[in-house]
């Protein structure tokens, strides 16, 4: 049986006898695979079952972004961003609304700190949702889980639509605060959309959390360590599933996050269950974040009267400034030249840096594992490939 | 067929229909689509099959992940170059009779990040798209409107004569030239014939004798 390619054979350093039922088999999963969260490939060297070595390629969705950005004005970029992570444009708008106002050193109004936040927090709702919606898909319950995380998906989107124009690409936030005010009746209709939440988080609890299925397919599965997370630069919920307490809104305390009485979750494991149940558990913490917001907000301006954005030129000097998106660590690397255009534009994408690690979840699992774990980082190509 | 009689057979339980209608009722009824996201797009045509829009009403809410049981790609986000062998290769692979819609602006001409270095201007170079919809990404309405329209499209569809689709004709070609990497660029950079088509009419425009050579490098 003369199964191995060529090219597997490089692959493994140490190949023993590639015939007869040793053989080692190498496939290509993707670009067009229905789990890889849109176009990504991974070339998998099998040895029956088992993954004996994994190597993800990207660049299918290379869009030029940061080259577009360098040759864009600094507000043009701003819609660019919300395609970074089109699951989450707001948090995107945030990060990079950031890196400006460090660089131009522009303080922004109070209220425009609080939309700031409720927007983020909703995101982070959403992107959590569709995550283990889509987690469970994978785990072979076709169908139904994502039509529930969807359905309140759908109400977040709504919101954002009445706020920003758009369901998904929002393009909301402008260095100096928030481009409009919130529509009369937002913030009520927020509040019924918050008030509600935790009944869904019950309901999917309830169906998910004693299923056999999902536990046997989740505990002790794909285990990330402590040490290798934080030697390879992981951030996000990836990250505390292996018990790292870092949360940058608690590190950094950007924006007004210190205000807010809240509790970062923590994993002990490191496997995608824990991964999973971090994610469900920060819903809950976002949504006593958002409560807290929904009762504080004042009224005032939404915009830093000082801050000129067309025709904007900071001065020259460079900043970085970076925010806790749902996926981790999320930083725009700006150098100024004092020209009206960014002379260096980097994004520091928590996708790409928390996919490194996946080979090393993934030696030894199944096939079907590897697609599992491969949910549970939670990549958005539109931010792996940028 | 005289519509009276029909009307008036219909009206004693007899049905009367040709095999025409028939045919294209029953393909037009069971578009399968292909499960095939690029993009930001993809979010938005997955969010249509869910329950608030629910594509099953139109009979297309079977996605299947392979070509060979499709017979609608929904190119939904951005082609890049990396890309764009695997779109026309996964085209080439479904079988007749098969369709393509391109959802949104990526897809249409390059949208937002057409100046990009790597990024293809629209997927209609290579095959032949029958719904173009706008948008950034299109709300899932308009995805919808995309499927009625592609429906109407396949309800118009004859078996025979001149105008008869791809599928009928054996001359017209089911496969599509598979675009590689050259020195510069992606070789060909278009599908000249299929090109022509869409730009025949535009003086001087792409589809032009000049636009058809080569790039001299």
């Amino acid at each position: 049986m003369e199964m191995i390619a060529p090219a597997a054979q490089e692959l493994i350093p140490n190949n023993a006898a590639a015939t007869g039922d040793d053989a080692l088999l190498e496939i290509s999963l993707g670009p067009h695979h229905p789990s890889t969260h849109g176009v990504f490939r991974m070339d998998v060297v099998l040895d029956g079952e088992r993954v004996v070595k994994l190597k993800p390629v990207f660049g299918y969705l290379h869009r030029n972004h940061e080259k577009i950005a360098e040759g864009a004005s600094y507000l043009a970029s701003m819609p660019y961003t919300d395609r970074l992570d089109y699951i989450g444009s707001l948090t995107n708008n945030w990060a990079y609304a950031l890196a400006v106002e460090k660089l131009a050193g522009i303080q922004i109004p109070e209220r425009a700190e609080y939309i700031r936040v409720i927007t983020a927090e909703l995101t982070r709702l959403q992107n959590h949702a569709s995550t283990i919606g889509f987690l469970t898909q994978e785990m072979g319950a076709s169908g139904s889980p994502l039509m529930y995380s969807f359905r309140e998906r759908e109400k977040i989107l709504d919101l954002f639509e009445s706020l920003t124009g758009s369901r998904m690409m929002c393009n909301y936030m402008r260095f100096g605060g928030c481009r409009v005010d919130l529509p009369a009746g937002w913030l009520d209709q927020t509040r019924k959309v918050v008030a509600d939440f935790p009944g869904f988080l019950d309901e999917f609890e309830r169906l998910l959390e004693g299923n056999e299925i999902l536990l046997a397919r989740t505990q002790g599965v794909g285990v990330l360590s402590r040490e290798l997370a934080i030697q390879a630069g992981v951030t996000g919920p990836i990250l505390r599933a292996s018990g790292v307490n870092y949360d940058i809104r608690k590190v950094d305390r950007y924006g007004i996050y210190d205000r807010f009485d809240f509790r970062v979750p923590l994993g002990e494991h490191g496997d995608v269950y824990d991964r999973y149940m971090v994610r469900m558990l920060e819903m809950r913490e976002s949504l006593k974040i958002l409560e807290q917001a929904l009762r504080d907000i004042p009224s005032g301006p939404i915009m830093d009267t000082k801050t000129k954005i067309r025709g904007f030129r900071p001065k020259a000097g460079e900043a970085y400034g970076r925010i806790e998106s749902p996926k981790g660590e999320l930083g725009f690397f700006l150098i100024s030249d004092g020209s009206p255009n960014p002379y260096r534009y980097r994004v520091r994408p928590p996708s790409l840096i928390n996919l490194t690690v996946l080979e090393d979840m993934c030696l030894g699992s199944n096939v079907s594992d590897t697609i599992v774990i491969f949910g549970t980082i939670d990549i958005v190509l539109g931010e792996v490939d940028r | 067929m005289d519509l009276e009689l029909k009307e008036a057979l219909s009206r004693q339980g007899i049905f009367t229909t040709t095999l025409e209608e028939l045919y294209n009722w029953g393909r037009r009824s069971s578009v399968w689509p292909l499960t095939f996201g690029l993009a930001c797009c993809a979010i938005e045509m997955i969010a249509t099959s869910m329950a608030r829009y629910d594509l099953a009403r139109f009979g297309a809410e079977v996605f299947r992940p392979s070509p060979r049981q499709a017979d609608l790609m929904i190119v939904a986000g951005t082609v890049t170059k990396k890309m764009a062998p695997q779109v026309v290769r996964l085209y080439n692979q479904m079988p007749e009779p098969k369709y393509v819609i391109a959802m949104g602006a990526c897809a249409i001409s390059g949208g937002p990040f057409k100046q990009g270095y790597n990024v293809l201007k629209g997927i209609d170079r290579y095959i032949p798209v029958d719904v173009h919809i706008p948008g950034c990404p299109p709300r899932p309405e308009a995805l919808m409107d995309a499927f009625i329209t592609l429906q109407k499209k396949i309800d118009a569809q004859s078996l025979t004569g001149a105008d008869r689709p791809r599928h009928l004709n054996a001359e017209e070609p089911s496969e599509f030239i598979v675009p590689q990497y050259g020195a510069h660029d992606l070789e060909p950079p278009k599908n000249v014939k299929l090109w022509n088509i869409i730009t025949k009419n535009i003086p001087n425009g792409p589809g032009t004798a000049s636009d058809n050579e080569p790039r001299k490098d």
